[in-house]
């Protein structure tokens, strides 16, 4: 039986062991062995940002239970980390144990990146006091110690997951100040408008932004200094700028790195008997630091580890930027940077920032190829399904843009009626039919009510009926 | 040949079609509708014209009996020997499970029970099952895991005017029963359904999700309702187990992801699970479009779940049920129809049940667990599958999934007999039809949606040449060796015998009486002494009293849209027919108002495919072609297309339809498999 060991115990190393016994569920084909760093059971770091905001527990966003690894015949190993691979061997290093493996399986994950801010980092090379990053359960557990309401708070850095972070922290009360290097938010995802936007929304849940501002300095207790001169008091400083992927170990035992570690279509770094998946790899170029391509990668890579599909391949995720941040509706998608009046592509775009929405949308040969959908939570869903499932966009692009058709005109009054109409639908009872009726004496709501059953299934349409009568009634020339 | 009805005076009945048993009374022919807690005093179209086919010139009168290709008139003793006789030969040439018996959620509780008899002692076959397969399997399979009982609604309809909040998921009473919309009028109402039904027009929070994606969006509702603090915990541990687990998967369906897969906005997601948790009465309900598809039974339970995380079931006024939609989709799956079931909801591998059964039948032996029907319609014919097949109450050709496969499987067979009233295109292929009487012509017991036993009483005298279900049921027993008082043909007395049968099972009717029945008692099943309303306030059916929650994982549709078949097709029902249509087709009122297959359509996608509102389109998927008038509707998806399944020959929404089936209800996936659409 060939021996699988997984390096990582995180979304990607978790995954990985859940999809193969998924395909194998009584380890007849494969065995598994799963090395993870920290302490206690794999979580789902997407759902940080709910523990930080306080709707989540700790223990809610565990991936498994204690008893997960008996259950599905999973060698699970907690708390060492893996200090070497000696690959003519086919060995890991733990500590002073040597696990030996057929395929061998990286999944690192990624560390946060700290900017060198003088004064972020201590003597000994870790984050000051007061200062913490945004990655890890534990990291949650510091933040969340600090955050009571009232607290003054930075956050260094103004992507997708300081955003997440400080709306969190808003929301417990902290007094948030964003500290962001670029012009705008999320520069990666977003044009400038859009950032705009994002920024005027979000100061709306009460958190302050200082944009193109480096921070030159920090002392704990005080907070930042920044490039302008201004200084930022925070009794905690949230670092999230950024993640380099883990690669140290791949590194040292002779891989091709770049910026993470390359692998192929097979999920094959450069050794055939290793591989890499997650935010540890890079496959075409792109590191991605998402789950949903770690998840894909997991699926596709348990599929040939044991045997299911060995010809399975990645090819790669089409990725949607979706904020995660209560009463914010921000999603990002494709290629946005594309003017206004290319001459190739078709671009719309809907500015409303006193109200926090911004679309724009990008389509090329009737598909979209980019959008940024804000404050229409509607527009977002249907453009996110259009742009995954690359079905041609809707003719009428107002609508999709707003997320939904406007209301077809209010019939103001029977008369605007066409006789065809259905006005009672439990008994097909066109206004014509009722008007038939009407003439040939049925004049009361009961009486019209017996002679075309109109009103006589669930009775929604007796107001209908009614209005109907009177128009008539109304209409009749007054007789003496 | 003129049928005739001859008419007593005013008879108080319910109405033939769907499962709310519409109160109504017949005198002179003429229907009228009757005060009742259910439909309140409505009735829709289909009740108001039920009565046009007691006397339509399209009632079969005579049996018939293929000879030279033809089907040709014959006598009653004609058509049951020779029906007898082919089952005979059949058997001792091939064995019991040679012949084959398909039921439906039509037939009364009598019926249903004897005709499961019939099959068991008289035929001494495994091979039976019956259309209720179709509709109830997943949600009856999901109640049952969950609660240890299932009761589609385990509270009176009435209640559900009390509630604050309902979520209606895959159901569209408006058209498929619309007097129950009574019942949603005080609730803040929450439609999940692909399309904008006229149900979800009702609705203050419509969500459309994208077809086969209801379990994700389930999960996603569980999700958010833990993330957003309505998680009921003292309801958790003092009511149910299991939560841990089913949360793990739940967990990994973050709002956004769910948004993602189903195309449900966050903010609307959000907005459902406010609504639901913050309502102090509230009920989430499940009809078919949500139930009818290879992951039926695990979305059901996904539905459940939520409900149990807010502490809604066993609680007064507040809980989940399943909308069920046949006349006696209750009662059909009680009694015995059912592959795997005896009757009182009993279970055919239970050692206790096969020996009460057998003692109430006085036989010393029981077949076991036969196939699920879509598998029996594929088996016949074969190597190791029936050589005869005898249908009662169903119309498969064009009710059944892959229908063309199934028209050709039933071509297949030594003997195909059917019991029907008018000439359904499944009697049409018959070898013998045999006519039987309907509705008003007999009497026999009906268990509606929440549970409560009806009697529909006898009201008109059959026209001459025409015999009750029993009758034939009795006919055939005892040619085939049976003693007729095995097999009474009166209904009260086959009434009297399930009581005794179901006696102490799950669906217990012991306290049911005929009698009591006539005097309006309201009577919910189990029946002991008094009935039971409401089933699970003091606990649930499993054995420590809780329900159970289950970990359930989104699979998606087993068939995804690719280049050949880029849409997806949903199929469902319009206001005007009633399953197959092999009935409600031949009432002209109601033919007149919906007179042929057509397909919905969002206007952008019926252009380019190059067709136009009122045109024809050919609706192509991987097993057949159907053709169906193009009817662009603005608030169709752009990537999905809608079928009415009530239509036959090239208009039959299943020839289409995707047959796999659910691993645990064998439910086949009617409701969502790719297409494409093509000009004509």
């Amino acid at each position: 039986m060939r021996n699988v060991v997984i390096v990582g115990y995180g979304m990607a190393g978790a995954r990985l062991a859940d999809e193969i016994r998924r395909r194998d569920p009584k380890a007849e084909r494969v065995s598994v062995t799963v090395l993870g760093d920290e302490a206690h059971h794999a979580y789902n770091r997407v759902l940080l940002s709910s523990v930080v905001a306080g709707s989540l527990t700790p223990e809610a966003v565990r991936l498994h239970d204690t008893d997960w690894a008996a259950e599905h015949h999973v060698d699970l190993r907690l708390g060492g980390g893996v200090t070497k691979i000696d690959r003519t061997r086919r060995v890991v290093h733990v500590g002073d144990t040597e696990v030996p493996y057929d395929s061998l399986v990286l999944a690192t994950g990624a560390r946060s990146w700290v900017p060198p801010t003088p004064g972020l980092l201590d003597g000994n090379g870790e984050l000051a006091p007061g200062a913490v990053a945004f990655r890890s359960l534990d990291d949650c557990a510091r933040i969340v110690a600090k955050a009571s309401p009232g607290t003054p708070v930075a956050v260094l850095g103004g992507g997708l997951l300081g955003l997440e972070a400080a709306r969190g922290l808003a929301g417990r009360g902290c007094l948030v100040t964003v500290v962001h290097p670029v012009g705008h938010l999320m520069e990666r995802q977003l044009d400038a408008g859009a950032g705009r936007v994002l920024a005027t929304t979000l100061q709306g849940l009460g958190i302050e932004f200082r944009l193109g501002a480096l921070a030159t300095g920090y002392t704990p207790g005080e907070g930042l200094e920044l490039n302008d001169g201004t200084h930022v008091p925070a009794d905690l400083v949230v670092v999230s700028a950024g993640v380099r992927a883990e690669t140290s170990l791949a590194d040292e035992a002779g891989l091709d790195v770049d910026r993470g570690i390359l692998v192929d279509d097979a999920l094959r770094t450069s050794d055939p008997r290793v591989h890499a998946i997650g935010d540890c790899a890079q496959h075409v170029g792109t590191v991605s630091g998402l789950v949903q391509p770690a998840w894909e990668q997991a699926a596709v890579l348990a599929d040939r580890l044991t045997g299911v599909a060995p010809a399975a391949r990645y090819a790669g995720t089409t990725v949607v930027t979706r904020l995660k941040a209560r009463d914010v509706d921000l999603a990002a998608l494709g290629d946005v940077h594309v003017d206004v009046d290319s001459a190739d592509d078709e671009v719309l775009c809907f500015q409303d920032p006193a109200r926090g929405r911004y679309a724009k949308l990008v389509l090329r040969d009737d598909r979209v190829t980019g959008a940024i959908v804000l404050g229409a939570p509607d527009a977002a869903a249907a453009i996110t399904q259009l742009y995954d499932r690359g079905l041609p966009a809707p003719t009428d692009r107002l609508a999709l843009l707003l997320g939904r058709a406007l209301p077809a005109e209010n019939v103001a009054s029977p008369a605007d009626l066409p006789a065809a109409a259905v006005v009672c639908r439990c008994n097909t009872v066109s206004k014509g039919q009722l008007v038939g009726a009407w003439r040939a004496g049925a004049t009361t709501l009961s009486s019209i009510a017996e002679v075309t059953r109109a009103g006589t299934g669930c009775g929604g349409c007796k107001d209908a009926v009614c209005g109907i009568v009177d128009w008539l009634a109304a209409s009749q020339p007054q007789s003496a | 040949m003129t049928a005739s009805a001859s008419i007593d005076t005013s008879v108080d009945t319910h109405c033939p079609y769907c499962a709310l048993q519409c109160a109504m009374s017949i005198d002179n022919g003429k229907v009228s509708p009757r005060e009742f807690p259910t439909n309140r005093g409505g009735l829709c179209q289909k009740g108001w014209t039920s009565a046009e086919l007691l006397t339509s010139p399209s009632r079969l009168t005579t049996p018939l009996v293929r000879r030279d290709g033809e089907l040709r008139p014959a006598t009653w003793d004609e058509a049951l020997d020779l029906v007898a006789a082919t089952l005979r030969d059949l058997r001792d040439a091939h064995g019991p499970d040679s012949v084959g018996v398909f039921g439906g959620g039509g037939l009364t509780n009598e019926k249903s029970y004897l005709l499961g008899k019939f099959a068991r002692v008289a035929l001494g076959t495994s091979q039976i099952d019956y259309n209720g397969r179709f509709c109830m399997s997943s949600a009856a399979a999901a109640g049952l895991e969950a609660f240890g009982l299932d009761r589609g609604m385990p509270f009176p309809v009435t209640d559900l005017d009390r509630a604050d909040a309902i979520l209606l998921v895959g159901g569209n009473p408006a058209e498929t029963m619309p007097p129950f919309v009574q019942h949603l009028k005080n609730a803040e109402l929450i439609v999940i359904d692909p399309r904008r039904t006229p149900t979800a027009e009702l609705a203050t929070v419509h969500l459309q999700p994208a077809p086969g994606t209801d379990l994700a969006l389930a999960l996603g509702l569980l999700h958010t309702a833990v993330a957003d603090g309505y998680l009921d915990r003292q309801y958790l541990d003092e009511r149910t187990t299991g939560f841990d687990d089913a949360w793990r998967i739940a967990a990994t369906w973050w709002p956004e992801r769910v948004e993602r897969v189903t195309g449900v906005p966050v903010a609307d997601q959000r907005a459902a699970v406010r609504i639901l948790a913050e309502a102090h009465n509230a009920y989430v309900l499940t009809g078919r479009g949500t139930e009818q598809h290879a992951s039926g039974a695990d979305t059901v339970s996904a539905w459940i779940n939520l409900a149990l995380a807010l502490g809604l079931p066993g609680r007064k006024y507040s809980g989940y049920g399943c909308l069920t939609g046949q006349g006696n989709g209750q009662g059909g799956r009680e009694h015995g129809q059912k592959a795997d079931q005896l009757p009182g909801y009993r279970r055919i591998d239970d050692p206790a049940a096969r020996a009460h059964i057998m003692d109430v039948w006085g036989v010393d032996d029981l077949p076991g667990p036969g196939r699920s029907a879509y598998e029996l319609l594929d088996a016949l014919g074969q190597p190791n599958g029936p050589k005869a097949l005898l249908v009662f109450g169903s119309n498969m050709i064009v009710s059944a999934p892959r229908s063309q496969h199934v028209a050709d499987r039933l071509g297949a067979l030594d003997l195909l007999v059917v019991a029907d009233l008018v000439l359904s295109e499944t009697a049409a292929v018959a070898d013998v039809v045999l006519p039987v009487t309907q509705w008003a012509e007999e009497s026999g017991t009906m268990t509606n949606l929440e549970g409560r036993v009806l009697l529909r009483q006898r009201a008109v005298a059959p026209p001459e040449g025409v015999r009750s279900d029993l009758d034939v049921l009795q006919g055939l027993a005892t040619r085939l060796g049976q003693p007729a008082e095995r097999f009474p043909s009166e209904p009260e007395a086959v009434f009297e015998e399930l009581r005794v049968a179901s006696k102490g099972g799950v669906a217990d009717y012991s306290g049911v009486t005929y009698e009591r029945l006539r005097r309006g008692e309201a009577l919910h099943w189990p029946v002991v002494e008094g009935g039971t309303p409401r089933t699970f306030l003091d606990r649930f059916a499993h054995p420590d009293g809780r329900a159970r929650f289950v970990p359930v994982e989104h699979r998606g549709p087993v068939e995804s849209p690719d280049a050949d078949f880029p849409l997806q097709a949903t199929t469902g029902r319009v206001l005007q027919h009633y399953q197959s249509g092999a009935q409600t087709r031949l009432v002209p009122e109601l033919h007149r108002a919906e007179p042929e297959a057509y397909v919905e359509v969002h206007p952008d996608t019926a252009a380019r495919a190059g067709l136009v509102h009122g045109g024809m389109a050919a609706v192509v998927s991987r097993r057949g072609r159907t053709l169906a008038r193009v009817r662009c509707v603005p608030s169709m998806r752009i990537d999905v297309v809608f079928l009415p399944f009530h239509y036959a020959g090239d208009g039959r929404a299943n020839l289409l339809t995707n047959p796999a089936l659910d691993p645990t209800s064998r439910m086949p996936e009617f409701k969502v498999c790719a297409v494409r659409l093509e000009s004509v």
